[in-house]
């Protein structure tokens, strides 16, 4: 019945052997990712850039370039039409617009359900002005700064200051790299992948914490093993539990990316990648960050300052 | 202490109990005649289809019409008062003036003060003095004329009968307007583009309106545009305005749509004496700033009813009565956002979103029993025990389930079982380090509650975020997440517990199958 009995066993691998190694691709996909988001910036979806959403669905397959060239020949600057699925019935139109206001807006709306006519079933309107969308890329940045100092002030109360740091370098790098993925691949960025990353900084410290966690116990527990061992030790010690937790979250996601639909495309694609980037991190960033310094000493002189009149026993 | 008190048992059962029963009408086929503390969770617009308006309510344009009202009432203090001055000017929001004179600028500045309250008066370095609402005014104006426009949207989208709409304030200055089912909201845009100000002015008949083009204006008169083209010169003060009102409804009039009305008893007199005593004058009507007609008073309209005439249709007729009915908006509305989703596009939403709800659980109940055997069963139980109480809390809360939030709960079942794996984990620690079943079981549950309390709630941070700073679907999804790490942590370590505790006193294990 146990099928999968090999992950539930005691390992004792190397991980913190290659950190060298992995300190060299941290820095290297930090660097790449700041690279592609100033160079190819992003493929903003109508929350944040403005402009006309449409999905419509017909009894046939739709021609695309004729529903192009009809739709260059309104005067509301670049159409770009996609297909959804793989009928070819349906499809997303979507204009920038940025010049519009939301009454030339409205009009232009009223002007593509002209061309498309009454048979074509329309799914999906969104217009969205452009005001709107400088103010949810504003409240998208702001939230993301705010999880992760929430979440750093959280962990510096429950553990001690490196601790934070490491787990707040962490949640830096998973955001980091995922928004430079979805910047090269060109990934419609709206506002669920907010979302996405938003719950990707969950689960990544999610699992820096239970690491986190059983570093300070062996740190009680073990008080002369070398602190790297000790590190390497603990990450062993959870590792059947990160390799279950991480599969089973990760065939949650990937059902919801093959089968949740369209709309949700791009949100279950960072969670996927959030959940593999996630559980790098916790090991190769905010684990290996921790031997940045002497935790033994921190743990006992906070020990000491516990107890000002001497510790008994 | 693996085995628990039956009190705790007992509270436990009945929590799981309740969750279920609160997730039923889910599942029942006709929902409309459940009572209403007993309901199924509602769906987002994303599932149910609807239309979803974002309003800006221009509060500002109402502020720089008020700072042209408060430049009259100056002009006029200055004049009554004999005070000479330079420069009066209403800006975006505020009134200059200068006075040369101390005395004088003195004198003027205490009557100032006392045009209207919650003014601040101050004097600007070369004698101007200037004139503004203070802070807690402008914010209290503020909220005010959103709470006003509320509240009038709200009477417009009655009207038209849509089945529960949902209007609420979204930050300072702006509504948010929520229209299930309605799949096309070009009508209600219109309906919410107008203010639907209305006045009844006297046209001043000693002035053209070329004459008035070339500045010989009276004060008291001022010039307007004309529905049909042209203008006209009429009165600065209205006879009398919409507010008095009670009714207004389409009507015809030999043949012609016109929009019949009713004043309050105040509203019927000022138009009874008006129309007294300007028999053979012309009576404007203006609306939102332009006159739709001006027709020559025949003679005393003492009722306090009457007609307004001007070239409508039936259906502009109907729609001016409409307006006219709820009142007129305080401020402009601007539509910065829309969303509409067709029903046909939730419906699939809603199957796309099963589907990988189902597949998701499959897989991750598939995937426990192969790691842990008859432990991953005992998991299935609590990651069940754990939806119906996600749906349950959520139907109770009258939580709003949309597309992203369908997603927070297939993750949650991939990340509910984090906290079993935890404990099962470290049960697999003690056994191996020589514990006897009962104390490896009950060490599992009490080393590991830490660490599923750490990691939880630093998800839980997160999940706060989202729901402080998204609206809509994100929100939705903010929700069952949080909602879905709450039920889980109970579910994962209390319900487990029970049942592992029981199946240890039944078959008296010799080593716990981990």
């Amino acid at each position: 019945m146990k099928l999968f009995s090999w992950i539930t066993k005691d390992t004792n691998i190397d991980f913190l052997g290659a950190r060298k190694l992995t300190y060299f691709i941290s820095v290297l996909s930090i660097v790449l990712a700041i690279f592609f988001m100033a160079t190819k910036s992003f493929n903003y979806g109508i929350d944040f850039s403005g402009g006309i959403l449409m999905e419509i669905k017909d009894e046939q397959v739709i021609n695309l370039d004729k529903l192009r060239k009809e739709l260059d020949n309104l005067d509301i600057g670049e159409v770009n039409l996609q297909t959804i699925g793989e009928t070819g019935t349906e499809v997303m139109i979507r204009a920038q617009a940025q010049m519009l206001d939301e009454k030339e807006q409205m009009k232009a709306v009223n002007e593509i359900k002209k061309i498309l006519g009454n048979d074509v079933e329309i799914r999906r309107v969104e217009l969205v002005g452009p005001q709107v969308g400088d103010e949810l890329k504003k409240d998208g940045i702001l939230a993301s700064v705010i999880a992760v100092l929430g979440i750093s002030l959280y962990i510096w109360f429950r553990f001690e200051w490196q601790f934070a740091l490491g787990a707040m370098l962490g949640l830096v790098h998973d955001i980091l790299v995922t928004v430079g993925l979805l910047s090269l691949f060109q990934i419609d960025f709206s506002l669920t992948t907010v979302a996405a990353i938003l719950t990707l900084a969950g689960y990544s410290v999610n699992d820096t914490v239970v690491t986190y966690d059983r570093i300070r116990e062996n740190l009680r527990k073990y008080k002369t093993m070398p602190q790297i061992q000790l590190l390497n030790k603990s990450v062993n010690d959870i590792f059947s539990r990160t390799l279950l937790t991480g599969l089973t979250t990760l065939l949650a996601s990937i059902s919801l990316l093959i089968w949740g639909g369209d709309t949700l495309l791009s949100f279950s694609f960072t969670l996927v990648w959030g959940i593999l980037i996630g559980t790098y991190s916790s090991i190769y960033v905010s684990t290996v960050i921790l031997n940045w310094f002497d935790l033994r000493k921190t743990i006992e002189n906070k020990e000491k300052d516990v107890n000002p009149f001497g510790n008994v026993g | 202490m693996y085995k628990l008190s039956k009190s705790r048992i007992f509270i436990i059962i009945a929590i799981c109990l309740l969750g279920i029963f609160f997730t039923i009408p889910n599942f029942l086929p006709n929902k409309d005649s459940l009572p209403k503390w007993w309901q199924p969770v509602n769906l987002g617009l994303d599932l149910q289809g609807g239309s979803n308006l974002l309003l800006q309510v221009q509060v500002d344009d109402v502020i720089k019409e008020r700072m042209g009202t408060i430049e009259d009432s100056v002009r006029q203090v200055l004049r009554e008062n004999k005070i000479r001055y330079q420069n009066l000017r209403a800006g975006e929001n505020d009134v200059t003036v200068k006075i040369e004179n101390l005395n004088s600028r003195n004198k003027a500045m205490a009557a100032f003060r006392k045009i209207e309250d919650g003014l601040n008066v101050e004097e600007l370095a070369d004698g101007t003095v200037r004139i503004a609402y203070t802070d807690v005014a402008l914010n209290q104006l503020k909220l005010k004329i959103v709470d006003q426009s509320i509240e009038i949207v709200r009477r417009r989208i009655d009207e038209l009968g849509t089945k529960e709409p949902v209007i609420q304030r979204q930050g300072v200055d702006r509504i948010v307007v929520q229209l299930p089912g309605l799949q096309n909201p070009e009508y209600v845009k219109t309906l919410l583009g107008k203010t639907a100000k209305l006045s009844f002015h006297m046209v001043d008949s000693n002035t053209t309106s070329a004459d008035a083009r070339r500045g010989k204006l009276s004060n008291a008169s001022r010039i307007v545009a004309g529905s049909d083209g042209g203008s006209y010169v009429i009165s600065r003060k209205p006879v009398v305005s919409g507010e008095n009102l009670i009714d207004a409804q389409p009507a015809f009039q030999e043949g012609e749509a016109v929009v019949s009305f009713k004043f309050d008893s105040i509203g019927g007199k000022k138009f009874g004496e008006a129309t007294k005593n300007n028999v053979g004058e012309r009576l404007a009507i203006v609306l939102d700033n332009e006159v739709i007609s001006a027709p020559t008073i025949q003679g005393a309209i003492l009722g306090g009813s009457g007609v307004i005439t001007g070239s409508f249709t039936v259906k502009s007729a109907n729609d001016l009565a409409l307006l006219l009915r709820s009142g007129a908006l305080p401020a402009p509305l601007e539509v910065l956002e829309e969303r509409t989703v067709g029903a046909g596009l939730g419906a699939d939403s809603i199957q796309a979103g099963a589907i990988a709800c189902v597949i998701g659980l499959v897989a991750v109940i598939v995937f426990m029993i192969a790691a842990y055997g008859l432990f991953g069963l005992f998991t299935t139980v609590a990651v069940f025990m754990n939806l119906f109480l996600m749906l349950g809390v959520l139907s109770l809360m009258g939580a709003t389930l949309t597309l992203p939030g369908i997603a927070g709960v297939i993750l949650t079942v991939g990340m509910a079982v984090d906290a079993n794996v935890l404990i099962f984990e470290r049960m697999r620690e003690e056994v191996k380090l020589g514990r006897s079943t009962r104390d490896a079981a009950e060490a599992g549950f009490r080393e590991a509650w830490a660490t599923i309390l750490d990691s939880n709630l630093t998800t839980l941070v997160a999940a706060f975020v989202l729901f402080y700073f998204g609206t809509g679907p994100v929100r939705g999804f903010a929700v069952t997440l949080t909602i879905g790490i709450l039920t889980s942590m109970f579910t994962s370590v209390t319900v487990t517990r029970v049942i592992i505790a029981t199946w240890i006193e039944r078959y008296k294990p010799t080593r716990l199958p981990i």
